[in-house]
């Protein structure tokens, strides 16, 4: 695994990207209904060391979100994660689909 | 052998948005249809705002069905191309017509929910041309500079108009407006109020009682955003409608999929099955509050499982009906229709 030491600053910076106080307690993933192992705390652990690489291969499972809120709404560390998935879909849709209006 | 391409179907949605101002653009003959006979203002401080969700239920299932076909399949690999020709020609648009049976009553829902309104004395415009799509699909893909820019204009439009307060009618449009937009559009000053609350704090008096048992199926963004759940359950429940909770409901409602209906179909319709075997343990009518949960869930569907919009019943227990004609002597009823009984002293 690669990091990328400005992932996080990118992240943060206009996208909202904060899952600082994530405990990594599991259990987001546990009450997600898409019953993803993945997601979304490994998701946010690989934002906030910089694993920009690991980000890109699971880009699936970034859009696969469907921001219902259910993980949310029972976070013991109050972590806006629909906001960061979202967060995470700008970087990605700006840095690597290079969407948006001057887009490819 | 491929997935959907992300890249190129957000590229096609979010160029659509630019450049036609909807994810999937409809005619304004298609998207003001519903309000034929119904003679609504065209002006009004406020007004009535669809967002144009309802009209689009029936593109949004004739894409996702042709989308449910390209889905692993080496059609996928055209997406690029089908993107690059779709900024000459309304591709979208025409891969995305809808059936002529769904149009109606899509556009019926909208009518019933015009009805409920003028029945307890709402006064309401509809803007016609200018009620545009807020941008849903934009905001949960992350297109935020495209959204940014979408919604300067719908605010633009809204505040040429002159309108200071709009009721909108399903939980996408309400969300945006009520808790995006005030953050994206500098100087955004509007009252948002869905109908279901417009209705609620009202509490009319029901001209039927509905003798029937159903459950709820919440919106995710209703429930868990803004705070839209209780109202529509008074509702119903004081035209004399039982309702059987879901284990999963209220703040603790099941998403129907529908969020991942277009990039991701197969694991869309995966969870609006897993959703709708929940609800019929409930009851074996199941009403909707968004007209997305209604087109994923019915899409997926149940024998012995009616899927019908809260709107479809709230008509039949406030509304009078009119003999011979007018506005009013359409009504739908849910496909099962039970029939109504008079209120006592109503």
């Amino acid at each position: 695994m690669r990091v990328d030491p400005t992932l996080r600053q990118a992240l943060g910076d206009g996208n909202g990207f904060d899952a600082s106080s994530c405990l990594n307690c599991g259990s987001c993933t546990a009450l997600c209904p898409l019953g993803l192992e993945l997601f979304p705390r490994k998701l946010f652990r690989y934002a906030l060391l910089g694993a920009r690489d690991k980000l890109v291969e699971n880009t699936d499972t970034v859009y696969s979100c469907l921001l219902c809120k259910m993980c949310e709404e029972n976070c013991p560390a109050g972590v806006h994660i629909t906001d960061n998935v979202r967060a995470l879909r700008v970087y990605l849709g700006r840095e690597v689909f290079h969407l948006g209006p001057r887009g490819v | 052998m491929a997935p959907i391409p992300i890249q190129d179907t957000l590229g096609m949605l979010g160029d659509n948005l630019e450049r036609r101002r909807s994810v999937l653009p409809i005619s304004r003959r298609r998207a003001t249809a519903w309000s034929r006979g119904l003679e609504i203002p065209a002006r009004g401080p406020t007004v009535l705002y669809t967002g144009q969700m309802y009209q689009l239920v029936p593109a949004i299932n004739a894409m996702t069905h042709r989308l449910s076909g390209m889905e692993d399949s080496w059609m996928a690999g055209y997406f690029g191309l089908a993107r690059r020709m779709n900024r000459l020609v309304n591709l979208a648009g025409l891969m995305a017509r809808g059936s002529p049976q769904e149009v109606r009553e899509y556009n019926e829902a909208l009518r019933n929910i015009a009805r409920l309104l003028l029945a307890a004395h709402v006064e309401f415009g509809y803007l016609y041309g200018v009620d545009r799509y807020a941008g849903a699909l934009a905001h949960d893909e992350g297109l935020d500079e495209t959204l940014q820019r979408h919604a300067a204009r719908v605010y633009e439009d809204l505040k040429a108009a002159g309108v200071t307060e709009v009721i909108t009618v399903d939980p996408h449009t309400t969300n945006l407006l009520r808790s995006v937009y005030p953050k994206i559009v500098p100087g955004y000053e509007l009252k948002v109020r869905t109908y279901l609350e417009v209705l609620a704090a009202l509490a009319p008096k029901p001209v039927e009682r509905l003798a029937e048992v159903v459950t709820v199926h919440d919106s995710c963004l209703y429930a868990r955003r803004e705070g839209v759940a209780a109202q529509p359950r008074a509702l119903l429940t004081e035209s004399g409608v039982t309702i059987h909770e879901t284990e999963l409901s209220g703040k603790a409602t099941q998403c129907c999929g529908g969020p991942i209906e277009m990039l991701f179909p197969k694991r869309s319709n995966d969870i609006a099955a897993r959703r709708v075997e929940q609800l019929a343990k409930s009851a074996d009518r199941v009403v909707t509050l968004c007209p997305l949960c209604l087109a994923n869930l019915r899409r997926v569907g149940r024998p012995g499982v009616e899927i019908d919009d809260v709107s479809s019943y709230l008509v039949r227990g406030y509304c009078p009906r009119v003999p011979n004609g007018g506005a009013g002597a359409e009504l739908t009823e849910p496909r099962h229709a039970a029939p109504a009984q008079a209120v006592a002293g109503a």
